[in-house]
């Protein structure tokens, strides 16, 4: 996994509340068995139409919004567990997510592969939407260390939660399973006393 | 010192250790894997070197995106056969038990889990798909992970998880004819919306809850994700005992007995608290049908689709009107199965509803057993034939179109009124119109063809 400390890039917006993973990925496409190669179908049915043209009217086809930050509507990544939502955003470029509120599995399945999903105020929300509107070129900074989210040129950044613990796996590139497998230890002993219970 | 709920003693139990302002390392009692996301946990171990820790509390079987016809002929599609294929080589490769196309016991992971009496109260168990919650009638800890999380589990045995906020949901009262277990989670969904529950483990309780089957059980627990729940669980009683007795890994003789009196402990103390609580009174439920794009967009039957701004692109979606009623509408598809509503109890309902009936000539009805088990005992309870003479196909097991993956699917434009769990944009196909309802209410909108209240024919 790649370190994250700061990102600053353009933003893509994407007002729609209620975003589930079958939109971020559709599971006709879920049939890979690597990580790699997701993004060709983010938001397919979105993007492209039914043969494959694309959609002009959607945000990722519109060469004027570019970047790695993307903007959504609250409850991002509800429904289904599928981590290959995380990896198509992932492979696509993204590397923050912005929104008002993220759903459970996909807020850790984001965080177990570098992309940082960020949680902001509704209204900061709103108003960074409609600054985006007006200007496409708006970029916003990412400070992990801080863990404050401001736009390019402003003095006024918001702060962020993240849990400590994941704060620093993002910050060092480390992952879950190299801490687990660290506490192989504790984990028989876990289960020689829950035998003899 | 105040009591603990359920949620807590299982949960306390499998904790491991806490990492300091960070997640807590869980034990996994159980680990349930599917072709479509271990494929890359298994290559993850293979780069590391490693070994699958504990194998035999592993089980595996392959439904996502199997075929429902012709199951003892290779897959026709290709990338669905590769990924079936590599499941059983990583079965192979690490020793997992695998209940694969053609096993007696293959079928829906959610499905086969209880029926083989592999699920069991007081368990942790996961399973890299968000109906892991469905386990949770039986009073276990169950959830869906990632497939890193499913890397880990195969790794160590453990996840790493924060501990979610407790949830109380209660339903007290009598149903009405005709309302199954399926209107009280689409009706409790459509009150506190599909995010309502993020964050929070749920315990379902009150009168009309332990009214219930082991099966219809099931179905409420399942859908507790579509509130944005990490899990649901009700507490083991009677119903959870009757059901496991004799079940193929369910404990046997003294191992029994002794088990039996674990998990009699398993249930929440009067003194204990939660964060959140709700009420709903069984005589408000009346069958109910979604009108929307996500679980939570769900009204009463004969109700009229709400007025509302936020509603504006899901009706553009599904062609729909607000301030119309649906009753009465047309519709071309119907789809009985996935793992809310595909056991036996299902098939049942909708062949005591059909027998001797026909289908309207302009519905297709598709009707997936959940498992191996079930397609056999529906036919030795004769219900294929009740089935087939009124139109209905009854195919084999698989998750189907319940996310179309393999050819089952819903063409664009159409609706279906179908007993799965997702209703959401091109869920069953891209372009797919999804109405969820009940199997009875799906039943009797494939005789009617159109949405038809279940309650006028029985």
């Amino acid at each position: 996994m790649e370190p994250i400390k700061i990102i600053k890039s353009t933003c893509v917006p994407l007002p729609i509340e209620n975003i589930d993973t079958d939109q971020i990925i559709p599971a006709r496409f879920l049939k890979a068995i690597t990580r790699e190669g997701f993004g060709d179908n983010l938001f397919r049915d979105w993007r492209y139409h039914s043969n494959g043209d694309p959609k002009p009217s959607f945000v990722l086809n519109q060469p004027h919004y570019q970047g790695s930050i993307l903007v959504a509507g609250k409850n991002f990544g509800c429904g289904s567990s599928r981590e290959h939502a995380a990896w198509a955003l992932y492979d696509f470029g993204f590397k923050v997510v912005v929104s008002s509120f993220f759903a459970d599995i996909f807020r850790s399945n984001a965080l177990n592969n570098g992309l940082l999903p960020v949680q902001l105020p509704e209204e900061y929300i709103q108003d960074l939407l409609k600054a985006l509107q007006d200007n496409p070129s708006l970029e916003a900074v990412v400070d992990l260390p801080r863990q404050e989210f401001s736009v390019s040129g402003s003095d006024q950044a918001v702060g962020f939660e993240i849990n400590p613990h994941k704060k620093s796996c993002l910050l060092q590139g480390f992952d879950d399973i190299d801490y687990l497998i660290s506490q192989k230890d504790k984990i028989l002993e876990y289960e020689q006393i829950r035998i003899t219970v | 010192m105040s009591g603990k709920t359920l949620f807590d003693k299982v949960w306390d139990q499998h904790v491991i250790s806490e990492i300091k302002d960070g997640p807590s390392v869980v034990y996994i009692d159980r680990h349930f894997i599917h072709e479509v996301t271990s494929p890359q946990a298994f290559d993850g171990l293979r780069k590391r070197g490693i070994k699958v820790f504990r194998p035999d509390q592993t089980v595996a079987t392959a439904d996502h995106n199997v075929p429902t016809i012709d199951q003892h002929l290779p897959i026709k599609d290709k990338l669905s056969r590769f990924q079936v294929q590599k499941l059983t080589e990583n079965c192979k490769e690490f020793g997992i038990q695998l209940y694969g196309l053609g096993h007696q016991y293959q079928g829906i992971v959610h499905v086969i889990g209880p029926e083989l009496g592999i699920t069991q109260p007081g368990l942790t168990i996961v399973c890299g798909d968000s109906h892991t919650s469905t386990h949770g009638a039986f009073g276990a800890v169950a959830f869906g992970i990632g497939t890193s999380e499913v890397e880990q589990v195969l790794a160590t045995q453990c996840v790493l998880q924060r501990k979610p906020k407790r949830m109380k949901i209660e339903v007290n009262g009598t149903l009405d004819k005709g309302v199954l277990s399926k209107d009280i989670i689409l009706y409790i969904a459509s009150k506190i919306s599909t995010s309502g529950a993020t964050g929070h483990f749920i315990e379902y309780a009150g009168s009309t809850i332990r009214g219930l089957s082991m099966e219809a059980r099931m179905t409420i627990c399942n859908m507790s994700i579509e509130m944005g729940a990490r899990g649901g669980m009700i507490a083991p009683d009677e119903t959870t005992f009757e059901y496991l007795k004799d079940k193929k890994f369910a404990p046997q003789g003294k191992e029994w007995d002794r088990a039996l009196q674990q998990w009699q402990e398993l249930h929440t103390d009067d003194d204990a608290t939660f964060d959140i609580v709700y009420e709903f009174d069984a005589s408000d439920i009346v069958p109910m049908i979604t009108y929307g794009t996500n679980p939570g967009m769900g009204m009463k039957i004969n109700g009229k689709v709400p007025e509302s701004p936020d509603n504006a692109k899901a009706l553009q979606y599904m062609g729909l009107t607000a301030g119309k009623q649906l009753l009465g509408m047309p519709v071309n598809h119907v789809f009985i199965g996935s793992c809310t509503n595909s056991r036996i109890e299902d098939l049942r309902l909708v062949a005591s509803l059909v027998k001797g009936k026909q289908k309207a000539p302009n519905v297709q009805a598709m009707v997936i057993p959940g498992s191996k088990q079930v397609e056999q005992q529906a036919r030795a309870e004769g219900l294929d034939l009740i089935l087939q003479e009124a139109g209905f196909q009854l195919r084999q097991p698989g998750c189907s179109a319940c996310l179309g993956m393999n050819d089952d699917k819903v063409p664009a434009g159409e609706y279906c009124v179908s007993t799965s769990n997702r209703n959401y944009e091109g869920r069953q196909g891209p372009g797919a119109r999804t109405i969820l309802a009940s199997p009875l209410t799906a039943a009797a909108t494939a005789i009617a063809g159109r949405i038809t209240d279940v309650r006028e024919l029985i």
